[in-house]
């Protein structure tokens, strides 16, 4: 009988050596005279055992890893493919505590199937939601959305439903769904996960979006950064065409969805709603002044829904299972499922699917175990380069819109970066600004002028020159960047630096009266 | 995957690609993609075909070049390596493997060529959780350490002398 033997080739597993691990193993079946398939998956998300390799033994899989090239003779001695005792033997996969622990619907199929098999696909789900859909009417299409209480997962937390609504509502001839997989912040990588992992779900996703708002053309704008990503997409539209999910004939009745990939230049900005219409134009990547609502006025001044790869990724599931079974899970105003990524100088980092309200502290301390460094935890940032950096005290705030707003901090894509002790955090202070000024536009003063200036000034404060009167001036130009910046690039960039003044006020003493370890 | 091949300059050739794009909406970044992996980089002659094929101004399309990280205004010099010195990376120890690189390569950090390689800073690879990172050629390195780092720095530059 030929086993299965699924390895990732989710660039995480890649950038630790999964090939050569999928060769040795190949290599090995192959001198024995055992016969295997071997099939490449996504990644489960436990980011710090891969390159994780799983073997299909009676319906279920068990999980080796972290394997290098070199374990994989030692591991057939061990009868691999029977699911054999080794020291690198996890266990079965599904009873793993950190996949039990999880809530998993949008990274249900991730790491299960062959991101790009239509059959694994459709066998796991897949399809459901836009079938579905299309016996509904576009109205009651966004009804469902409504009812999920799903918010965009960019960072911006706006109700999808009303935007998809107002989309619905605006006339016109041609309209566009777009697809944010501009995903720059640091400590973020689902929408990676995702599209390397089931891009169909995304394709599923834009293509209901597109029937709900009435949208012939689909873009999808992704970050150059992720090479590994456009590759896996760009075969996952052509196959979707092929299979005629999208395409002349999308919705029936002569209803056409194109759908195309463009690739972004590095600029950060562009992951910025109006800066990415502005790129997928042709132009310079320059914020936009609201109103008017890419909503009215978008791409190509057509009415434009925009929303992030994670939100459009629940849509599928919302649809198949109802948006009242979305909205089951979750606290409060925050509906549904989060998906997590932990990251940073944390001992076990990957991708945590939960619904919203479970604490910080149980994600850094049960599933993360903690820094990697063995030291202690000092600060987290959540939220990407724009979040706040939260001190240790606060690690029991559930995530959730609401809480973390009322905390001055914010959840943004849901990145959490675990710094310890010896992070300087006047430092980081710096950097988010440094940050700023790398990636401003340039359109608006605040943003463009302040980011310079604020990266000068702290950069006095560490050398110790004036320090109160230059944490004042820091704190004043934060009050401008924050009520004059156009979008939340400059406007938020005061949310980390503030956070790092507030709660670690020693790193920014004079420096023979810091304590932080060096 | 192979070291990406480049070719040197040709109008004709570059006329080609700018062509078979122009009838997309919003051809331009398309395009810049198109040219930058023929050529290496955008030469500065193409902006005025760009222009013309568009029918935009060329300050619109070297406005837009410019913008962009990415795109490369002189062809490259060898190899390049881009290390990751976002926070995530930091946390991990992204900013000591960078000064280790310029102590003992005596290599400046997006300051051009030194050996053929180029190190450029870049802001997030999405591989936070097993930094630091490096993107060399379309692939990623994980887990670097300065034994690592090394490793690929050594592998480009020999890369590029062959």
């Amino acid at each position: 009988m030929t086993a299965r033997v699924f390895i990732p080739r989710d660039a995480a597993a890649l950038s630790v050596g999964a090939n050569s691990v999928a060769e040795a193993i190949s290599r090995e079946a192959n001198a024995r005279g055992e016969a295997i398939e071997i099939v490449r998956t996504g990644s489960r998300g436990m980011l710090w055992l891969e390159p994780l390799v799983e073997i299909e033994t009676s319906g279920r899989r068990i999980a080796y890893g972290p394997v290098a090239a070199r374990d994989v003779p030692s591991l057939f001695a061990a009868r691999l493919l029977r699911g054999g005792d080794h020291a690198l033997r996890l266990g079965p996969t599904e009873d793993l505590d950190w996949m039990k622990r999880q809530q998993r619907l949008t990274f249900s199929r991730i790491g299960v199937i062959d991101p790009l098999s239509l059959d694994d696909y459709c066998a796991r789900d897949g399809l459901k939601g836009l079938k579905k859909a299309l016996t509904l009417s576009p109205a009651d299409v966004v009804d469902q959305v409504l009812q999920s209480g799903l918010r965009g997962r960019g960072g911006a937390g706006f109700p999808a439903g009303i935007k998809w609504k107002t989309v619905q509502g605006a006339q016109a001839e041609r309209k566009y769904v777009v697809c944010n997989a501009d995903e720059g912040d640091s400590g973020t990588f689902a929408d990676r996960m995702v599209m390397e992992g089931d891009p169909f779900m995304l394709i599923e996703g834009m293509a209901i979006a597109a029937y709900a708002v009435g949208a012939s053309k689909g873009y999808i704008y992704l970050r150059s950064e992720y090479p590994h990503a456009a590759i896996t997409m760009e075969r996952a539209i052509h196959l979707a065409e092929k299979a005629g999910w999208i395409g002349n004939d999308a919705f029936g009745q002569g209803k056409p969805f194109h759908l195309e990939l463009r690739i972004g230049a590095g600029a950060y900005i562009c992951g910025e709603e109006t800066s990415l219409l502005d790129s997928l134009e042709g132009k310079r990547g320059m914020v936009r002044a609201k109103p008017p609502l890419p909503a009215l006025s978008g791409l190509f001044g057509r009415p434009t829904l925009i929303n992030n790869v994670l939100t459009l990724a629940a849509v599928p599931f919302i649809l198949a299972e109802g948006g009242n079974a979305y909205a089951d899970y979750g606290m409060g105003r925050s509906r549904g499922t989060l998906p997590i990524q932990l990251g940073g100088n944390i001992l076990r980092g990957g991708l945590i699917e939960r619904a919203f309200g479970v604490t910080l502290r149980e994600i850094i301390e049960d599933f993360g175990g903690g820094t990697a460094s063995g030291r202690p935890v000092r600060a987290v940032q959540v939220g990407g380069p724009l979040g706040a950096y939260l001190s240790e005290k606060e690690l029991d705030l559930p995530l959730d819109y609401e809480t973390l707003a009322a905390n001055k901090a914010m959840l943004g894509h849901g990145g959490i970066v675990v710094f310890d002790d010896t992070a300087d955090m006047a430092k980081m202070a710096r950097f988010a600004f440094h940050f700023c000024a790398a990636e401003s536009c340039g359109k608006c003063t605040p943003c463009r002028v302040g980011a310079v200036r604020g990266e000068e000034t702290v950069g006095k404060i560490i050398a110790g020159r004036d320090i109160e009167a230059n944490l004042a001036l820091v704190r004043d130009l934060c009050e401008v960047m924050t009520d004059g910046s156009l979008c939340a690039h400059g406007g938020l960039t005061p949310m980390p630096v503030l956070s790092a003044i507030d709660r670690f006020p020693e790193d920014f003493a004079a420096p023979a009266h810091r304590t932080a370890a060096e | 995957m192979s070291m990406s091949v480049h070719v040197a300059w040709d109008e004709g050739v570059a006329r080609e690609l700018i062509e078979e794009r122009a009838g997309l909406e919003g051809a331009m970044l398309p395009i810049l993609h198109a040219l930058q992996k023929k050529f290496g980089y955008v030469d500065a002659r193409a902006v005025a075909v760009i222009a013309k094929v568009l029918n935009i101004s060329r300050a619109e399309v070297f406005g837009t070049i410019s913008f962009y990280h990415d795109f490369k205004r002189q062809p490259p010099m060898g190899g390049t390596i881009k290390l990751c010195r976002a926070e995530a990376c930091q946390a991990r120890g992204a900013e000591n493997l960078a000064e280790h690189l310029e102590r003992v390569h005596g290599v400046k950090i997006d300051g051009g060529y030194r050996n053929g390689v180029s190190v450029e800073t870049v802001y997030c690879l999405g591989n936070c959780a097993l930094g630091p990172n490096a993107l060399h050629d379309g692939e990623i390195f994980g887990r670097l350490d300065a034994q690592g780092l090394e490793d690929l720095y050594a592998s480009v530059a020999r890369k590029t002398g062959e």
